[in-house]
Order: C-alpha cells, then sequence, then structure tokens
C-alpha cells in the first residue's frame, strides 16, 4: 500500500460552452491533489477552486461513484477511463499519477456521443438501441411460470451474467479508433441469446439492435480489441462473434 | 388531519388478495386516455412505468441521469430476498413477513409488510422471466445466500451486482415500452415542483437539465420513486445525484413525511480517508456471509496500528476481539445492520479504532478463516483428501474470487490494499433511509392522486431495513402494488379528459421553480454549495447519526434553522439558468435536504425511544442494546408542512397495531 | 426487413470484407507455393506457370474471381474506412491507441494500400508484359520463359527493396487480417483460440516466403 501524499498537476480539459458552439482544450493548474483522492475528487476540488475565482466549473457527468451506473467517461490521457484498466473514471485514483504530471481530459468522441457541454456527452443513442431489441417481450402479471422450472447451465447463465454486467459507460465507442458499438450491443444480444427465455424473439432482436445501431452512426468493427481491454467491465470480444453468428442465422431465415 | 391507512379488514393472508379484488378497474379501451406521471426509473419507477405502459397508460417517465438504467437502484450489490424456500430451511411468507417486521423494531406495518412477502416469489418468476442472469448451482437451479437479520437462505442474487440487473430488467422492460410508443421518456430532467388542481395531484414542472427550458407536464395521476434522502448527510453511499427535492416538494404541497430519523447506517462500508471525499463505498452485506469482523483486544495494538507499526495479519488469534460473535452467539457476524453499527461505533468510541483517519473509524473484515474453510471444502470436493496449507490457501482465495470477485477488486482500486491477503477495513456509513413520505395502503401519500414508492414511501421497513429488502420492495411496488391501486384511484378519472397545462395553477407552480431558480443565481454570495451540504452533513453526522441525544438533537435543530438563514444569504451558484449547469441542480437539491434535515433531528427528537436504526443513547438497556418504548411510541410519526420555518412542522401519528406478530424486544443472541 | 438493408449493414459489410479476405489468403498461399518452386527447380516452376498462364479455367474462371476478389476488398475497405473516420468526426488531442490494441489492426489501411502499391508494380511487371505477349503481340507459346522473366526482375535492388518491404507491410495486414476474420464471422471459441497461433503462423510464413524468393534470386544472378 502506497502512503498518501500531495501532488501538483496541469490539467488539459475540453471547454465546450454547448452542443452549438465550438470547443476548445483549456489549461489548469492544481496543487495539493491527494493522490488517495479519485479522480473525480480531483475535478471537484479543481471546480471548487474555478467556483472560488468566480469561473465557470467544468461540466462532468458521474453519479454513483462506485463503477457501477455508468455515468462517468472521460478520455484520459488518451485513454478511455484512464491510464488503470478494469475500472470506470470514478474509481480511478490520483495514485495513478506523478507530481507535475500535465493530464489531458476529453469527452467521448463519437458522432453518435454529441457533446452536450465541455465533457458531458449525450448517449441516448444506447438507449434507443435497447428499445430496439434489448429486451424479452414478458409483461408484468405475477403469473410466468416458477423461477426454477427451466433449469439453465451454469455455465450458460454465467456467460449471460457476465455479458449483462455492461454498464453501458460506452468506453468501447469511445476508444475503438472506428467508434463502433459493437462491444455494447454485442453484449445485450448475447445476454438474451444465451437464456432459453431469450431465444424466443432472438432473430428479430438481432436485426433490429444491429439496424438501430447502424442508423445512430457508430462506425464498424474492425476487431481490434481495444474495446475490450478498456471495458470496464471485462466485457469479452466473443460476445461480438457471437453476434455476428446470431446476425447471420438470423439474415438467412 | 386523521391518517386513514386504508388497510383493508380480515385475516392478514389474505387481505391484498381480497382487497385487490375488489379495487375497481380501467377498461383497456379507457387507459389510452389517461396520464400517469412516473418521477424517478430505479426499481420502483421502472418497473411502475413498465407495467403502466403494459397495461396501456400514457405513462411518462422522469430522471435526472442521462438513462433510466444509472438510477442508484444499481449500486445495490447483495441480493433480492423472495420466499421461495428453494433450500428447504423451512422458509414462508409467514417467516418472510415475520423477518421484516422484528428487524424493522416493530415499527412496520403489518399489512403492507405480509403483502411484500406474498408477492416477493412472483418478482423473482417475473425477473427470470425477462432474462435477469441470477446465479445459479450446477443443477441450473436459481442459487441462494444468506443476509443479516435471518436464519433461512432466501437472498437470490447476481454476483455481486444483484441491484444492476434487476434494474437493467426493469428498465429492458420499460425500454420495450418507450419503444412502443406507451411510455414517453425524459431523460436529464428533473422534477422541481408538484401541480395540484382541486385538491388532485395533476401535473408537476421539470426542468430540463440540459436547455434549462421549466416545463410543464400534467397527468391524471402522479408517481413519486425518486429513492431515499441518504445524501442529506453529504457523505453517504448514495449516488452524488440522489435527493429528496421531489419528495419534499410534494412534502410542501401537503403530502405527510413519515418518520424522516430512521436512517439506516450500514455497517460495511470503506471508512473515510480524507477531507476531499465526495462519497462512501459500500461493500456488500453478504461479505459478512464470510467475513469475521474483528478490532485488537488491546488498546495499544490499536494504536500501533493506526501508527503503521503493526500490520493486522501480525496481530495473534488470540488478541483479536470478535465482538459480534462474542455478543450475540446466536447471529454472530450477520446480526441486523443497525446492530452491527452500533457494535463497530462502541469499539472505535473505546478507542480500537483501526482507520488512521481524523475519528479512528474503522474495523476489520477478515477472510483468513473462510479461505481455510473453503479451501479444504473444495480440495475434498475435488477428491483431494489430504490438500497441503498452500493448496487449501490457494484454492480458498479462488473460492471467494468467484463468489465476490468483483467486490475485492473494486475494494483494491479504492484502498490499494489487497483483500485477500490483509483484512478489509469497514466502517458504517448512512446507506439508505427508511423514512419517506406517508402513504396508505395504496402507497397514496396524503395528496389524492400523488403515489409514492420504493425508497422515497416510508412503508415497509420500519425503523430498520434487513438485507436484500430493498429491491424486493421497489419491485414489489412498482410490479404488483402500483398498477392495482393506481388504477383503483384513475377508473375515477375516465371521464376528466386531458388535464390542461394552462390554468393557474400552472402558472403559480411555474413561477414558484423560476422565481426560486433566479433567487440562487442573482444571489449576492461568496460560498459554494458543497460548502453549505458539507456543513450540513458534519451537523448531521455527529448529532443526528448513529448515536443521538436530546441535547444533540436540540443543538442540531438550533444549527440546521441558523446554516438555512446562512445559506440563502451566502451561496454562490455560476452560470444561468438556460444551460446545462450542476451547480444549479446541486443548490435547489441542497436547499430541500436543508429543510429536510432540520425536520429529522425534530423527528429524533420526539421519539424518546430507542428502534433499529434511530439510537438515542438515554434509551438503552444495561448492555447497550435498544430499548424501545412500545406504550408510547408504537406509531408512525407524520409531519405536516407548516411554511418556511421548519420548527413549525405539525406531527401526526398513525398508531400501529400487531394483530398477527406479537411485538417482543427484538434479541439477536 | 428487406433483404437489401440486411446486405447493408454493418455486420454484413464486415462478413463480407472477412470472407473477401480469407479468398485472397487462400490466393496467396498458392501463390507462394508455385513461386517457391523457383529456388528448387526451375523446370517444375515453368511447368506450373505455364499451366496457369494457360489452362482456360483458371484464365477465365479464376483469374476473373480473383480480380474481382481484389477489387471488391480495396473497395470495401475503403467505403468501411471512410463510414469509419466519420463515426469520429473530431479527433482527441491526445490519444494512446497503443496501449490497448496492436499498430497492425489500427493501420489495416495503410498496409492495405501499401499492398495496394504493390499489387501496381507487380501488374507492371508480370501481368501487362503477360498480356503483352499472349494477346497483343500474339507470340507463341514457350514454356520456358516463365523462369528467366522472373529472375530478370529480381535483378535489381530497389524493386527487389521495394518487394521486401510491401511483403513485410502484407505480413502485418496478414497479421490482424487473417484472425480478424475469423471473429467477423462469429467464430471465436476454444478451437478459434487455438487457430490464432496459426493465423499468425501464416501471417509470417507466408511474406516470409516471398522475401526469400525474391532474396534468393536478387543474390543469384
Amino acid at each position: 500500500m502506497s502512503v498518501a501524499k500531495n501532488i501538483n498537476i496541469n490539467l488539459k480539459v475540453w471547454r465546450q460552452k454547448n452542443a452549438k458552439t465550438k470547443g476548445s482544450m483549456e489549461t489548469y493548474k492544481l496543487d495539493n491533489v491527494s493522490t488517495a483522492s479519485s479522480f473525480l475528487e480531483m475535478l471537484d476540488q479543481l471546480n471548487e477552486q474555478l467556483v472560488n475565482e468566480r469561473k465557470e466549473p467544468i461540466a462532468f457527468d458521474h453519479d454513483c461513484r462506485e463503477g457501477i451506473c455508468g455515468m462517468c467517461s472521460l478520455y484520459i490521457n488518451g485513454r478511455a477511463h484512464g491510464p488503470d484498466t478494469g475500472i470506470t473514471t470514478c474509481q480511478l485514483h490520483m495514485r495513478s499519477f506523478k507530481d507535475g504530471d500535465t493530464i489531458y481530459v476529453e469527452p467521448w468522441r463519437s458522432k453518435a456521443f454529441p457533446v452536450i457541454k465541455d465533457l458531458v456527452v449525450d448517449r441516448s443513442s444506447f438507449d434507443r438501441i435497447q428499445q430496439a431489441g434489448g429486451f424479452v417481450s414478458v409483461n408484468t402479471s405475477g403469473r410466468t411460470i416458477d423461477a426454477n422450472a427451466t433449469p439453465i447451465p451454469k455455465h450458460d447463465a454465467d456467460r449471460s451474467f457476465e455479458a449483462a454486467a455492461c454498464i453501458g459507460c460506452g468506453a468501447c465507442v469511445a476508444t475503438c479508433k472506428n467508434g463502433s458499438a459493437m462491444l455494447f450491443v454485442g453484449a445485450k444480444v448475447s445476454q438474451y441469446a444465451l437464456l432459453p427465455q431469450g431465444r424466443v424473439e432472438a432473430t428479430q432482436r438481432v436485426l433490429n439492435m444491429v439496424r438501430q445501431m447502424d442508423e445512430e452512426g457508430f462506425g464498424n468493427c474492425t476487431n481490434t480489441g481495444a474495446c475490450e481491454v478498456e471495458c470496464p467491465k471485462g466485457i469479452s470480444l466473443e460476445n461480438i462473434a457471437r453476434m455476428n453468428r446470431e446476425y447471420l442465422a438470423a439474415s438467412m431465415k | 388531519m386523521t391518517l386513514d391507512s386504508k388497510i383493508p379488514e380480515g385475516p392478514i393472508s389474505d387481505k391484498w388478495t381480497d382487497y385487490k379484488d375488489h379495487l375497481r378497474l380501467v377498461a383497456p379501451n379507457n387507459r389510452p386516455k389517461i396520464d400517469v406521471i412516473v418521477v424517478g426509473t430505479g426499481l420502483a419507477g421502472a418497473s411502475a412505468a413498465a407495467s403502466l405502459g403494459e397495461m396501456g397508460y400514457n405513462v411518462k417517465a422522469f430522471c435526472f441521469q442521462d438513462s433510466p438504467r444509472r438510477a442508484h437502484s444499481i449500486a445495490a450489490q447483495g441480493g433480492i430476498n423472495a420466499a421461495k424456500n428453494y433450500q428447504n430451511d423451512g422458509d414462508s411468507t409467514f417467516r418472510l413477513f415475520y423477518d421484516t417486521i422484528k428487524g424493522g423494531d416493530y415499527r412496520a406495518r403489518e399489512a403492507n409488510v405480509h403483502r411484500l412477502a406474498e408477492v416477493s416469489a412472483n418478482i423473482i418468476d417475473q425477473c427470470v422471466a425477462q432474462g435477469v442472469p441470477f446465479a445459479r448451482d450446477y443443477g441450473g437451479m436459481l442459487d441462494n445466500r444468506s443476509f443479516g437479520g435471518t436464519q433461512v437462505q432466501r437472498t437470490f442474487y447476481a454476483a455481486g451486482q444483484t441491484g444492476q440487473q434487476l434494474l437493467l430488467g426493469a428498465y429492458s422492460a420499460l425500454s420495450r415500452q418507450i419503444g412502443l410508443g406507451r411510455v414517453q421518456q425524459f431523460n436529464r430532467h428533473e422534477m422541481l415542483d408538484l401541480v395540484k388542481v382541486d385538491g388532485k395531484a395533476r401535473g408537476i414542472i421539470a426542468r430540463n437539465l440540459v436547455t434549462g427550458e421549466i416545463e410543464r407536464h400534467s397527468a391524471h395521476a402522479v408517481i413519486i420513486a425518486s429513492g431515499g434522502y441518504g445524501n442529506v448527510y453529504f457523505l453517504s453511499t448514495n449516488a452524488m445525484g440522489s435527493n429528496v427535492t421531489a419528495g419534499w416538494k410534494i412534502h410542501k404541497q401537503g403530502a405527510l413525511f413519515a418518520n424522516p430519523c430512521y436512517v439506516q447506517i450500514h455497517p460495511t462500508c470503506i471508512p473515510v480517508h480524507g477531507t476531499n471525499q465526495s462519497k462512501l463505498t459500500l461493500m456488500s452485506e453478504s461479505l459478512r456471509n464470510s467475513g469475521r469482523i474483528w478490532v485488537p483486544k488491546k488498546k495499544e495494538d490499536a494504536e500501533a496500528i493506526r501508527a503503521g507499526k503493526l500490520k493486522p495479519t501480525q496481530i495473534a488469534e488470540e488478541d483479536r476481539d470478535y465482538y459480534l460473535e462474542r455478543r450475540y452467539p446466536a447471529f454472530g457476524n450477520l446480526v441486523p445492520r443497525d446492530v452491527a453499527s452500533r457494535a463497530a461505533k462502541e469499539r472505535c468510541d473505546e478507542g480500537f479504532g483501526i482507520e488512521a483517519n481524523d475519528t479512528n473509524e474503522g474495523v476489520y473484515l477478515d477472510f483468513s478463516t473462510e479461505i481455510q474453510n473453503k479451501g479444504k471444502q473444495t480440495a475434498y470436493a475435488k477428491g483431494n483428501h489430504n490438500p497441503t496449507p498452500e493448496e487449501i490457501t490457494k484454492l480458498g482465495k479462488e473460492w471467494l474470487e468467484e463468489k465476490y470477485g468483483n467486490l475485492f477488486t473494486m475494494y483494491q482500486k479504492i484502498t490499494d490494499e489487497n483483500p485477500y491477503e490483509t483484512p478489509m477495513k469497514i466502517y458504517p456509513a448512512v446507506h439508505y433511509t427508511m423514512g419517506g413520505v406517508w402513504v396508505d395502503y395504496n402507497l397514496q401519500s396524503t395528496i389524492p392522486g400523488c403515489f409514492v414508492a420504493g425508497e422515497a414511501n416510508f412503508s415497509d421497513h420500519g425503523a430498520n431495513r434487513l438485507g436484500a429488502s430493498a429491491l424486493m420492495q421497489g419491485l414489489a411496488d412498482g410490479y404488483f402494488v402500483l398498477p392495482y391501486t393506481v388504477s383503483d384511484y384513475l377508473a375515477g378519472d375516465i371521464r376528466t379528459g386531458k388535464i390542461p397545462t394552462n390554468s393557474p395553477e400552472f402558472d403559480e407552480a411555474e413561477k414558484r421553480v423560476k422565481d426560486a431558480i433566479n433567487a440562487f443565481l442573482t444571489n449576492n454570495g461568496n460560498k459554494s454549495v458543497d460548502h453549505f451540504h458539507k456543513k450540513l452533513g458534519h451537523i448531521m453526522w455527529n448529532k443526528v447519526g448513529m448515536g443521538r441525544n436530546a441535547q444533540g438533537l436540540a443543538e442540531a435543530i438550533k444549527e440546521i434553522a441558523a446554516l438555512k438563514e446562512e445559506f440563502y444569504k451566502d451561496v454562490y451558484v455560476p452560470g444561468s439558468a438556460d444551460e446545462l449547469n450542476p451547480e444549479l441542480e446541486k443548490v435547489m437539491r441542497v436547499a430541500d435536504f436543508i429543510e429536510l434535515g432540520q425536520l429529522m433531528a425534530m423527528d429524533a427528537l420526539q421519539r424518546n425511544e430507542s428502534c433499529g436504526g434511530h439510537f438515542r443513547e438515554e434509551y438503552q438497556d444495561s448492555e447497550g442494546e435498544t430499548l424501545r418504548d412500545d406504550e408510547n411510541f408504537k406509531f408512525v410519526g407524520a409531519w405536516e408542512y407548516k411554511g418556511y420555518d421548519i420548527s413549525q412542522e405539525e406531527l401526526h401519528k398513525e398508531e400501529l397495531k400487531y394483530e398477527f406478530i406479537k411485538i417482543a424486544a427484538r434479541n439477536y443472541k | 426487413m428487406a433483404k437489401s438493408s440486411i446486405l447493408s449493414s454493418s455486420i454484413a459489410k464486415k462478413v463480407a470484407m472477412a470472407l473477401s479476405g480469407l479468398f485472397l489468403v487462400s490466393f496467396l498461399l498458392l501463390h507462394v507455393s508455385i513461386n517457391l518452386t523457383s529456388i528448387f527447380s526451375a523446370d517444375v516452376f515453368n511447368e506450373c506457370s505455364h499451366f496457369m498462364g494457360y489452362n482456360p479455367l483458371v484464365q477465365y474462371v479464376l483469374q476473373p474471381i480473383l480480380a474481382i476478389g481484389v477489387v471488391f476488398h480495396f473497395v470495401m475497405g475503403f467505403v468501411l474506412e471512410l463510414q469509419n473516420r466519420a463515426a469520429r468526426p473530431i479527433a482527441y488531442a491526445k490519444n494512446n491507441g497503443s496501449a490497448n490494441s496492436s499498430w497492425a489492426s489500427r493501420n489495416m489501411i495503410i498496409s492495405g494500400l501499401v499492398v495496394l502499391a504493390f499489387l501496381g508494380l507487380h501488374f507492371y511487371d508480370f501481368w501487362f508484359p503477360e498480356i503483352n505477349y499472349k494477346f497483343i503481340q500474339g507470340m507463341p507459346i514457350d514454356e520456358t520463359r516463365y523462369f528467366p522473366e522472373l529472375v530478370h526482375k529480381f535483378h535489381s535492388p530497389v524493386r527487389t527493396g521495394l518487394y521486401c518491404l510491401s511483403f513485410v507491410l502484407l505480413a502485418l495486414h496478414l497479421w490482424h487480417g487473417f484472425n480478424s476474420s475469423m471473429q467477423s464471422v462469429g467464430f471465436n471459441n476454444k478451437f478459434s483460440r487455438g487457430l490464432h497461433k496459426l493465423g499468425y503462423a501464416f501471417a509470417i510464413v507466408v511474406p516470409f516466403g516471398f522475401i526469400v524468393i525474391a532474396l534468393f534470386h536478387h543474390f543469384n544472378q
């Protein structure tokens, strides 16, 4: 365990007033940042400094601050969610940086994720993909069959869960050189494809979700594998392959 | 005002079925003529919006996050209870009902809790049908784990991400309705006031957080499912955006606010580490299945650990005080949350805390025993009956990783310590609020047409919530209660027609919101919003926290009232109203937290007893356990808003009747 | 859903890219095998080359298919590249791509364009003279001309150098392309992971074979 200490850093942060204006990188200096702070707490500290100087604080998305809600984003020093792997930005701690470092902070860059302000982007394209087919068509009733009536092999249930662990943060899109959303869509398609209750609609699901994905303006997967490395939940590329299979099978029906 | 809980007559196990069978219905052809607003898209809100959408109502769902999937239900880790008795350990609806009432220290309504236990099994069926990937065993059957306050295994889970999986299930159902056009979703919108027409809830005023536009939305009924108010303490396990604003605004419009002092302090969170800390992180209670909680027996050992001179692994077994196992042999490390939290505080107050923070507050959660036990078991299961110590340790660690891997990783990322090698450090933190808007059996507040669900209402957990019951309640309210009770209410509205938004009531509500925003933006202050929020949190944690007393509470009431004056005079909000302005969002929320904080202290002061999460130091037995006063305080304390001065709020009492459970002292020994 | 929209979807495009790539891979294997014979026996090489040059099936069926494959792979690759660039209108000020992906995977367009440019040179060297010989000049069949033509081309150190450089880029293209095409057609399981090593071996061995041939003849003039 490293002992917490204070460091001074320089920040280059993307500032953009709103979706219609052009933005630019601005430079800030921040002193006395505890290495035990999280990256977002460092930004809080910077914002407190800006407010005290009567300047406008930096807008950034965040909510749960424990790596599960998927709200936080940020492209830090050229990487989605920063230099560490397997975590979200809110779980990144300042002990990953050194005194005197210059840190670049940019929003997710994708045509399908337009910037709303500063570091805040609009990811509702993910919602629309989900709305196109990311569900099992079962109504609320209290009259479904007993939960244990259909045994599901542990292996399938576990793979399904691993795919379902996606938090929809968009790091896969942000890091992909093509701005492709296939890891996100592949994970959603896989979650249901692996379960008997999801098989019924599998054909329509994959066709509809892929169609919506394409309409949103995401790029195409070229299998660089960057998404898998940067995904905070370790979603596997297998899910993209599974989606490809599902799609091919569905196309032939 | 008399509080009518509308609890139906009859034997407890038939109440809900009979009642439901006699509720009024709205015919399918009439439903599209009726609008319903749902504020909040967590488990309760998303499930309600999806279900009402499926039924054919026009639903408008609102959330302040950028997607409904991000509501804070997502962060629930451990699991969801259901009386399925899949493990054949004698579980039943009655036992879940009984455990919940007892766990809540006999301060919850019997009828509501029984209904919750009844529908619990349906929730699991519904979620599995939706494709929620719960953990399964090798036979393909659903797996269960134990949680605090119970002696059965009834908790269903999906690794340490059960809340996420359940919310994504509800979100998928909601997404389906949005795709079908049955639900209109408003992301990045915050409800800032309720609109009442002729005494009924008929709409809301919401701010589009991106454009800043103040919007009017009308409906025939409004459902508030906006979560709890733990962020009144500034530091809590809640998400940064979690707030009480929707609940507080309806309170100001006439909805009573019940039991605000019932706050759950969760025993297993990562201790505070610094002054710039923004939130506390929960380590799932499920870890108490496998971890043993201890502090050093000797004060000098604790001091040496804090000074960094000694490591926990160097403390010999006989020098460790497993204080939960010592004090509560029957339940041990699995006592309910409030009991575990207070026990940790007791040890730290006595000087045995092990964390080197300002208050020395922290205890150990140790997995070394479990590593040995499970390592051995696994070795045997693999046919190795003579495992070496190294093999046992290795297999034990693998077992832990399979069960809690993501939690251990999270812990390591935050603290930079490896919990497989050294015990976790934990300390209680504010986690859940049992209090909330008062609702009757229909989940309707004292404002007709304004329903409140999930953590935002007060109804099911009494003075303390058992682990894995919040998810259960959220989904029970949204999937299996509101669709019936809201329909019953709406049956009277089939001829009403669309509610116009150009009425004087909407004008007035919009003006209230705009005035409040302008007042903050033109305020000539010089302190940030967080400055006040932190100050409020400090008062709350110290005087309305885990241990409370009359003197501290009286002080807190005064200090908060003074803080409110200072806040309105001195707060500075940068930016403008017509843009994305996070500081403006925060100031609106903190204004409500300050008022609520004062009410919490008032509620805690009037409740001259200890029960569940409300521990008054004056009322404890010789062993430091809570001492209830059933004769004088067996009631729900519901407060009525009386204007700007919160100290003028009026207390109304709803007497709690225990017809089916014999009320007794809560004993986990 | 209409069939046409399925064919224009992102996944259909990448599957088409993968299949055309795999087809070209099989051609490469054939090509390098024939050329390698030139190291051991001029006669065998001449025999194979003559068969390829005058067999009607090869000339009028396989060769056009190959040409279509090359053009398709190129055009599709270019279309995808443009689409993918459009998916990120504003570039990052700082991007650390090497932290999570290989150079080869991120620069298929560069390695592909180099290989394409090489194809131009290759056509200029062999295919145009061949067409000229056979159809424009209408010269008689000579079953022994192939080997000397080959050796002659590797006389120039510049040309040999260009050839070798192109094959290095081809190796990089195959390094990513071979396994990428497996993933694109949905083949990702324990067998495909075993196949990964074969893919990498192929990416090295085949271009290396071409390089050996070029250098062998250059130094054995």
